[in-house]
């Protein structure tokens, strides 16, 4: 339990997808101008991260790796190199069947996520996740942990960083950094905070 | 666009309108892999071989993609692609595609690649497309490579690898600045970076949502 703890508080402040690794900056920029948008990306992301994480893990430790296909019949057989085009393949089809789902069941969230969905089949946040996953070598318990904080701390990020941005537009920017310049600054003295918890271990 | 010429497809996404800075495409990899020059070059190299070939692939076959169905064809496309370089560099580079881990992966998610395939290469034919392909993979590499610079420069003192100022821990008299190799001195150099772009070509400054009026105090004597 404690180790999942440890994995949780991990992957939601010290190694934070966004401000760490960098990954999903550009929906990161693009729609944290309003907290709104943000809160809805944020649990987008979650939502989507926590499922195909997981799902990734077991294609990944069931199909793909070597001498996974042992239950088929064909040890030896090392498909890795599949990899990148599986999970791209399994995040763009999970987040069009909850599209559909969402439609169907909770219209009200489904509105709520709206064009959110879609972008994120292209959000490096959730490729970059699997990719981990597969590099750090998780089982499946930890990375339904990882997947979801992951997402999480991506979240997090998010809404901080449109707080600030919704503060930071009645200021007086000099012109050359106004918009995306600023931005970059705000978010590199964000990264610098998350950083105080690189420490934290429990 | 019947009359872009072949040099302007190339050389305008280099200054002009660089992806990075202006299009604000393909951040997510610009700064992760920019600690060490090598890894840098490595990585510019194979995200102008994948944006260049994935346009020319998509521009070969744009007719023949129905509309409904465009996206996961270019992913596949690009997909592929990355493949073949990440087997590639794994096979020729080893060292270098171990440390940049998941980010050769990650050219899959790069907005880049993805948007010009879908906003170039869907309208123009092959060639101008390989050469939109490489004009924008440069845009990309030269803020990279600039980025790389001052991070591996100060940062460990030195260039590709070799002792430039030699650092004091062995013995030269460099302190070197350790905050260059962590992740948010990339976000500043990008930063200032543009504002450097943006006061070089002032055109490319965003309006303020929100002007300051004049003072008015004294009206109210």
């Amino acid at each position: 339990m404690e180790h999942y703890l440890s994995l949780l508080v991990q992957a939601v402040f010290i190694e934070n997808m966004a401000l760490a690794f960098f990954l999903g900056m550009c929906t990161f920029i693009a729609i944290s101008k309003k907290i709104e948008a943000a809160i809805g990306l944020g649990i987008a992301v979650v939502v989507v991260l926590t499922i195909t994480v997981p799902v990734n893990n077991l294609i990944y430790n069931y199909v793909l790796r070597e001498g996974a296909l042992d239950w088929a019949g064909m040890p030896g057989t090392d498909l890795s190199f599949l990899g990148l085009i599986t999970y791209i393949g399994v995040i763009a089809a999970i987040v069009q069947i909850m599209e559909m789902v969402l439609d169907k069941y909770i219209p009200a969230l489904y509105a709520a996520l709206g064009v959110f969905l879609p972008l994120i089949t292209v959000n490096c946040a959730i490729l970059g996740a699997a990719l981990f996953m597969v590099e750090r070598d998780y089982n499946f318990g930890e990375s339904v942990v990882f997947g979801f904080g992951a997402g999480l701390g991506w979240a997090l990020a998010i809404v901080a960083l449109a707080g600030i941005r919704e503060k930071l537009k009645y200021s007086d920017v000099p012109p050359g950094l106004r918009g995306l310049g600023i931005t970059f600054i705000t978010v590199g003295l964000m990264s610098l905070g998350f950083m105080s918890f690189s420490g934290i271990s429990l | 666009m019947a009359t872009t010429s072949a040099k302007q497809v190339l050389f305008e996404p280099i200054f002009s309108n660089n992806p990075i800075a202006l299009q604000i495409l393909g951040i997510c990899s610009a700064l992760a892999v920019t600690s060490s020059l090598n890894v840098t070059i490595v990585m510019c190299i194979s995200v102008i071989a994948v944006t260049a070939f994935s346009n020319l692939a998509v521009s070969l076959i744009r007719s023949q993609i129905p509309g409904s169905i465009r996206i996961i064809v270019q992913m596949t496309i690009i997909a592929s692609l990355v493949i073949v370089v990440d087997q590639l560099l794994k096979a020729y580079a080893y060292e270098i595609s171990k440390q940049l881990s998941v980010f050769v992966g990650l050219i899959i998610t790069n907005c880049i690649v993805m948007g010009r395939a879908e906003g170039f290469a869907m309208q123009n034919g092959p060639w101008l497309s390989f050469l939109d392909g490489v004009g924008n993979g440069l845009g990309y590499s030269v803020l990279l490579l600039f980025v790389g610079f001052w991070r591996e420069l100060f940062g460990s003192g030195s260039l590709f690898g070799y002792t430039i100022l030699s650092p004091v821990n062995e013995g030269g008299w460099y302190v070197t600045n350790g905050l260059l190799l962590l992740p948010p001195s990339a976000f500043f150099i990008i930063g200032l970076s543009i504002w450097a772009l943006r006061t070089w070509k002032p055109e490319q400054v965003e309006e303020p949502d929100y002007k300051l009026s004049a003072h008015k105090a004294r009206e109210a004597f």
